[in-house]
């Protein structure tokens, strides 16, 4: 610790500061998810059947589809910033180690984007 | 062969094994608080990856239209008449909802003893074994009170 030289953060000889942001994010999300994911739950034992009319009907409402849009952005941020902290500890090499943070930091928007794409076409019409 | 790990037994053959284990990062033995720890990361990890993956092929299937959404139960959860390939996915499918819904409610039940050890409550032996426990017990039970919930209506 001490007076770390700001070429001394470069070189990785100190931390980013970005520890505590994550730490707290992970918990907000975490109430996030404990609300909406038992929301899903819930709401699906409380369907009256799986085929695709029922499941479309109740998804096209407009609080289940902001509920699930809501749940996506949680979940996926929350699994986003809990993969990272597994390969932080798992991951040592320094080239896979960036590979592995460079798809953390793409894949979850990808798979979110399409995730709020497919909730927004069953509730705005489409298929 | 486990070259840097040690089992209890390896230095405590004689030893009384109720008797407190030494500060040497290797030797240890396995307590409800370790199992729970690393099961909330296994769980996390499974949810990240298998759970979303489900749950975007499910999303998919759902905003692609009535044939898409019946593909997708033909491999989850109900095969097609004389599709032995589905036979076997469908078996497959419903041991990974279980095992899904069972990371999840584990998760969440040791989520829930992680806000409450955050805030510097439960460090004690005896509470952290017991509540360690607790979300062992309530991850398998809220499992079985969900998958009873869906399927005994």
């Amino acid at each position: 610790m001490g007076n770390g030289t700001s070429i001394g953060r470069v070189r990785g000889l100190g931390s980013a500061k970005h520890g505590s942001s994550h730490w707290l994010v992970q918990r907000f999300t975490a109430i996030g998810n404990l609300i909406l994911v038992v929301w899903l739950l819930a709401s699906l034992v409380m369907l009256p059947g799986y085929d695709y009319a029922t499941v479309h009907t109740w998804l096209a409402r407009p609080f289940s589809a902001t509920a699930m849009v809501l749940m996506i952005v949680s979940t996926f941020w929350h699994a986003r910033l809990g993969v990272q902290v597994m390969a932080e500890d798992y991951v040592h090499d320094e080239g896979l180690k960036f590979a592995v943070l460079a798809a953390l930091n793409s894949i979850p928007l990808a798979a979110a984007a399409f995730g709020i794409i497919c909730v927004l076409r069953i509730a705005l019409g489409g298929a | 062969m486990r070259p840097f790990r040690c089992e209890p037994g390896d230095f405590m053959a004689q030893a009384n094994n109720a008797r407190p284990l030494s500060p040497h990062l290797a030797i240890w033995r396995w307590g409800p608080a370790m199992v729970v720890s690393i099961l909330h990361r296994a769980a996390g990890n499974g949810l990240a990856f298998g759970g979303i993956a489900l749950l975007l092929w499910w999303l998919g299937a759902l905003a692609s239209g009535p044939a898409a959404y019946q593909t997708f139960l033909h491999w989850i959860w109900t095969a097609e008449p004389g599709n032995s390939l589905q036979t076997v996915t469908t078996l497959l499918g419903k041991l990974v909802l279980v095992g899904l819904s069972w990371a999840f409610f584990q998760h969440m039940s040791s989520g829930i003893r992680h806000f409450f050890l955050d805030v510097g409550a439960g460090y004690e032996l005896e509470a952290n074994t017991r509540w360690s426990l607790v979300t062992l017990v309530s991850g398998v039970v809220l499992t079985a009170l969900f998958w009873a919930l869906l399927l005994l209506r």
